[in-house]
């Protein structure tokens, strides 16, 4: 076990280094000279050569890269070329927009998903489960702006219930800002509601069709008991396993969704950083996704091996 | 060993790509798709529903400009903005260009992007998991860890973050999506060829003297071309999915050529000021486009799982 748990973390830290070094060149062939770009097209070739020295840019590409791995590590990343200051605060804020716009959509998914899955899974072959399964595969193939659209003419444009930007402004209450989150988050929701109920749709027909089970019903069990008791436990396993790594998939869908509707979050954060070619900006926000995604997994896993005994006697996971 | 790539396929199966991820892996039957079951897949109303639309936009990405009541490009800004009539069935947009004729000529981007795309994809990941899978060891080690830490970037990140490198046109796009996809699809095509490593035919060929090339590309590759093919379908859907989201953000075709992506960033203003028809009517076509990809797609794995 404890084999297992240190080999997991010496390859989650060389995950993390391989994708510093991608993100990091990545930035790096981004065309483009910053100091020009944040003098304008008219300043003096001597000036935009004095600030690309102050911003460090004409320095050796690995002397760079090693400044700023050094930097992370000290929890330094780095100084927007756009906005000429940290980085670190713009990036912390857009975060904690994100995470609040994700956790609204997964607690709406997370329950309905579960749900769905497992009345479809009760009347498997049946025609609710067919309407449960197709509809969540269509939705889930979904581009989010597609839905989103959808969505801002049924309940912004025609019906007007719904506000259509995701920030309600400075000064508005917290259930004011919770009002403007809700539109945003159900592009989300459909897309990862196929997902879920997917998962728990098959983990509760594989639990159902279990020996243990038919134990259960054979002696007499009432046929609820035996679900909550005997199946849901087990079925939900893999459905966790989903939800956490889809942490990662939704931070790419927040990009489009927090665009659409207008939201400073991480997602408008590293478009925005794209377009102005920022590439301190970039690059920290790109990182800080791979950490949250490398930690969901990291989570999943252990979440996994917390529910389910088996997993903790092998210790290997092939 | 060096199995933590296949854990992360199977643990997770969606994976940072989301729709359909390695679900694939599940449903890769090995067995060879014979000529009767095509005429299996011609009797399933889904993969026949899927196949009439997806051909219905083909035509119009062939023949649209023939066909489109007006010029997709002619502005006339004393009639933009105004809603579905009779001589405008789906309106006109703030230049005063018809909706319509816009999203039947819009077609061609995503018709021509998306396959080429995923076909791009689909040969560099079957090569590269051929050759992980095959040779196992520290190269899969090694490719396994890279493979790794691009999937846990979201796609759309990575996408952007090279074709704001390389600029956006429709080959940067095409090859972009393609590399996106590679990893993807390599993780797939190793699991399956993990699962036929030790089968007999296998170890007959090496015994016969064959060298790892015609192994791999003879011996495993028709063997497993039944899930390539699964797999490459799922990932189209994708590839439409992929189109449309990175021409809406503007990594696309660039006006004024027409493209429902970038025809729905290009009006979204006008949609919160009522003009909803300049946005919903190219957001039901990548609609119906991405539910017809995914008809066949299901009818096609209903088939081979059959």
């Amino acid at each position: 076990m404890a084999m297992f748990l240190l080999r997991r973390l010496g390859l989650m830290v060389l995950t993390l280094w391989i994708l510093s070094l991608i993100v990091f060149f990545a930035g790096q062939i981004l065309p483009g000279d910053p100091g020009r770009a944040i003098l304008g097209p008219f300043a003096a070739k001597s000036a935009v050569q004095a600030l690309d020295h102050k911003l460090g840019v004409d320095q050796p590409l690995l002397t760079r890269y090693l400044d700023w791995l050094g930097g992370l590590l000290h929890g330094n990343f780095g100084t927007s070329y756009a906005y000429q200051s940290a980085v670190e605060p713009f990036v912390r804020a857009a975060l904690i927009n994100s995470v609040k716009l994700a956790l609204l959509a997964f607690v709406i998914v997370v329950p309905l998903g579960i749900i769905g899955g497992v009345i479809a899974a009760l009347y498997a072959g049946r025609a609710i489960d067919r309407i449960i399964s197709v509809t969540g595969l269509s939705l889930a193939a979904m581009p989010e702006f597609v839905t989103g659209i959808v969505l801002i003419v049924i309940f912004g444009v025609e019906l007007k219930v719904l506000p259509v930007t995701a920030s309600a402004g400075a000064g508005a209450g917290d259930l004011q800002q919770f009002r403007h989150l809700i539109l945003p988050a159900i592009p989300l929701v459909l897309i990862l509601f196929g997902y879920i109920a997917r998962m728990a749709r098959a983990g509760t027909i594989e639990s159902l069709n279990s020996d243990y089970a038919r134990t259960a019903i054979l002696k007499g069990l009432p046929r609820t008991t035996v679900i909550r008791r005997h199946v849901l436990r087990n079925s939900l396993l893999p459905t966790i396993t989903v939800i956490a790594t889809q942490t990662g998939y939704l931070i790419g869908g927040l990009v489009v969704v927090e665009t659409l509707f207008n939201y400073q979050g991480i997602g408008n954060l590293i478009f925005k950083a794209a377009q102005a070619k920022d590439f301190a900006m970039l690059e920290a926000g790109v990182l800080v996704i791979g950490v949250v995604y490398v930690l969901a997994t990291l989570a999943a896993d252990l979440l996994l091996i917390a529910l389910n005994p088996r997993l903790r006697v092998g210790g290997s996971d092939d | 060993m060096t199995d933590v790539t296949a854990d992360a396929g199977g643990a997770a199966p969606l994976g940072p790509l989301g729709p359909a991820g390695g679900t694939v892996a599940v449903a890769a039957p090995t067995q060879r798709m014979a000529p009767a079951r095509w005429s299996l897949l011609l009797r399933r109303p889904t993969f026949i529903v899927g196949g009439i639309i997806i051909l219905f936009w083909i035509v119009c990405a062939i023949f649209g400009k023939s066909f489109a009541p007006f010029n997709p490009l002619a502005q006339n800004l004393l009639s933009n903005n105004t809603g579905p009539s009779a001589s405008h069935w789906f309106g006109t947009d703030q230049l005063g260009r018809d909706v319509l004729s816009r999203v039947i000529v819009g077609a061609r981007t995503i018709l021509v992007v998306t396959p080429l795309a995923t076909i791009l994809g689909t040969v560099l990941g079957t090569a590269l998991g051929l050759v992980m899978g095959y040779f196992g060891g520290w190269v899969d080690l090694i490719v396994g860890r890279i493979i790794e830490a691009v999937l846990a970037l979201p796609f759309v990140i990575i996408a952007f973050l090279f074709i704001v490198a390389v600029g956006s046109s429709t080959g940067s796009l095409i090859v972009i999506i393609g590399f996106v996809f590679t990893p993807l699809i390599a993780r797939t095509v190793r699991a399956t060829v993990l699962s036929e490593r030790h089968l007999d035919y296998l170890s007959s060929a090496r015994l016969l003297g064959e060298n790892s090339f015609r192994v791999m590309f003879g011996e495993i590759l028709p063997n497993i071309m039944p899930a390539i093919l699964v797999e490459f379908t799922v990932r189209l859907g994708y590839a439409v999915f992929a189109v449309a989201t990175l021409s809406f953000l503007g990594f696309g075709v660039q006006p004024p050529t027409p493209d429902w992506g970038s025809d729905i960033a290009a009006n979204y203003s006008g949609l919160l000021a009522g003009y909803w028809w300049q946005v919903l009517f190219p957001a039901l076509a990548i609609a119906s486009l991405v539910t017809a990809v995914n008809l066949i797609t299901d009818s096609i794995e209903q088939v081979l799982n059959a």
